[in-house]
């Protein structure tokens, strides 16, 4: 059987309690909304790119359970600073990671403090929790107007 | 009264109004297994309910023995499909007490039931500025279906609404009622709060006014005794994956005169009598709502649920679901961090929660995590959960199998989603 601490670890924990980068920003220039039909779960993403495709800015805002809030939290603490190029590259290996699709020694980048969601993989029911704030990074940076739907 | 595990089991053997506890669980071939290294606790049987072994077996024989084509075939293969998906007409027919099986329509569940009355009923008796009335405690399948008639003919949805326990406002439920209400749809048991409602008398209201009414049946016909007679409402639809029968089935009870100058809702093989280019003549009821190969298999499984139900008793499942309601919530009465959703006094054995500030996501994965199996969810009821301001609750809801030892190991994983979370 598979731990919950797997799961639960600390840090998701302390995500949860005190999310990183929540908040409104109001000169952003990329929005995305994120909805799970399902559970209820919602989060608003704000970030602002600047001219050298640096995500200088990265907030958000919502209502969810502890693996998406914690996901999303994190998320903005690893993208802070990084390019929309990267961003997209993390994307790929985060959503790669929790779905049990990741592969060691075969990425291009480290996983770094996204690992602890990892345990997700052994949760499959919980798997859209953990990437609900990735798929909104992604249509926000793509552009796309409509909210995120996980269903 | 305090219901201890031990008082039960006791009492049992004391009681002759009490069900065989342990015979009953052994009935489900699907509780007597382990989840995550934890004996099964299935507590999800408001979303759907487990099969007792006969119904498994019926559906097997069915398909063994006499599977073929129904009311078509000359052969004896098809004379005993249709013998046996007609006779559970009739057990239906009988367990709530409608005047005749023409009243009785197969559909796919208590959904397509909903879908069937608002297309066919609606169309034809529903028109611009006359107005529908339904509760703010509606399933989606009782909203949405007269939200598309509504955008369809012009007529206005209006909406009862709850009180702080989760019960209905009657004065509201009365002062909504005007001549221009044509339909009133309401749920007879809300799937998301417990809550069951004075349906005869929401009936007789409606009726005054000269409205039609259709009553959700899915939470309350496995729970508690229906009589279309006393109840006297126009419309009754239930499933039959809820009443321990199978998935893809269940009952549309219509009134005879209604259902018969309704047109039909779809067109096909079996409601037919005669098919010319120059225009068809439809077939009697039932048949005239059943186009195409109805999923006998389903009738026929239904049917020994049915009579399943009817073997036990449907006073002692109610009476044993009375006890467990009484026990849980005495139980959760000890608990500060439980905020009950529903608190109703007229209530079904459904335990609607939110923990804390914990999510109920959360919840349900420790829970399963524990071997319980618990709805975590807006409960396709997101208009009530916007009434109480959660994003969702957790949701145990109890059948007939389910005991007090259950209710105290779901209490104690309760206490260990508390100290995960601190």
């Amino acid at each position: 059987m598979t731990n919950l601490r797997d799961l639960y670890q600390e840090v998701i924990m302390d995500h949860n309690r005190n999310p990183r980068n929540m908040g409104v920003l109001d000169h952003a220039s990329h929005t995305g909304e994120g909805f799970n039909p399902l559970c209820g779960d919602q989060i608003d993403l704000y970030l602002y790119v600047n001219d050298d495709s640096v995500i200088e800015k990265i907030c958000f805002e919502g209502k969810g359970c502890a693996i998406s809030t914690a996901s999303a939290s994190i998320m903005t603490e690893v993208l802070a600073g990084r390019t929309v190029g990267e961003a997209k590259e993390y994307f790929q290996v985060f959503c790669e990671s929790v779905t049990g699709q990741h592969k060691d020694g075969n990425q291009t980048l480290d996983l770094g403090k996204l690992e602890v969601l990892s345990g997700v993989k052994a949760f499959p029911a919980r798997v859209k929790c953990a990437t609900l704030a990735w798929h909104t990074l992604l249509a926000s940076l793509d552009g796309s107007d409509s909210p995120i739907k996980t269903e | 009264m305090n219901f201890s595990s031990e008082a039960a089991n006791a009492s049992k053997v004391l009681d002759p109004t009490d069900l065989d506890l342990e015979l009953v669980r052994s009935d489900f071939p699907i509780l007597q297994q382990k989840v995550n290294d934890h004996p099964l606790v299935y507590l999800d049987n408001g979303a759907s309910s487990q099969k007792p072994r006969n119904v498994i077996q019926a559906i097997s024989d069915y398909y063994s023995n006499d599977h073929s084509n129904i009311h078509r075939g000359v052969h004896t293969l098809s004379q005993r499909a249709t013998h046996q998906y007609e006779s559970a007409r009739e057990k239906i027919a009988s367990l709530i007490n409608a005047r005749s099986t023409n009243e009785i329509i197969f559909v796919r569940g208590t959904t397509e039931g909903i879908n069937l009355v608002a297309s066919s009923y609606g169309a034809r008796n529903i028109g611009a500025g006359d107005e529908i009335l339904v509760t703010e405690m509606e399933h989606h399948s009782n909203i949405v279906p007269w939200q598309i008639l509504c955008e369809k003919t012009g007529a206005v949805l209006k909406v009862v609404p709850i009180n702080e326990k989760g019960e209905l406002i009657l004065e509201s439920f009365n002062a909504l009622l005007n001549e221009r209400t044509r339909f009133v749809a309401v749920t007879h048991v809300s799937n998301a709060l417990g809550t069951i409602n004075p349906v005869q008398e929401l009936t007789a209201m409606a009726h005054e006014v000269g409205a039609i009414v259709l009553v959700d049946g899915a939470q309350s016909t496995p729970h508690m005794d229906v009589n279309m007679q006393d109840l006297d409402c126009d419309f009754f639809v239930f499933s039959g994956h809820k009443l321990y029968g199978p998935t893809g089935i269940g009952v549309l009870y219509g009134r005879e005169s209604l259902l018969d100058a309704m047109p039909p809702w779809q067109g096909g093989g079996d409601m037919i009598k005669k098919v010319r280019f120059g225009g068809s003549e439809y077939n009697d009821l039932p048949y005239k709502f059943e186009a195409g190969t109805p999923n006998i298999a389903g009738v026929i499984g239904l049917g020994a649920a049915v009579e399943y139900l009817t073997n036990l008793g449907i006073q002692k499942i109610q009476n044993h679901e009375e006890k467990l309601l009484e026990y849980v919530t005495e139980k959760t009465m000890e608990r500060p961090e439980i905020r009950i959703i529903g608190s109703a006094s007229d209530k079904s054995a459904i335990l609607s929660f939110t923990l804390n500030d914990i999510h109920p996501h959360d919840v349900g994965t420790i829970l399963d995590h524990e071997g319980i199996a618990v709805r975590a969810g807006h409960h396709c009821a997101m208009p009530v959960m916007e009434h109480f301001g959660v994003p969702a609750t957790v949701r145990a809801s109890f059948a007939v199998y389910n005991t007090f030892s259950e209710v105290d190991i779901l209490f104690g994983a309760i206490d260990k989603v508390k100290d995960l979370f601190g």
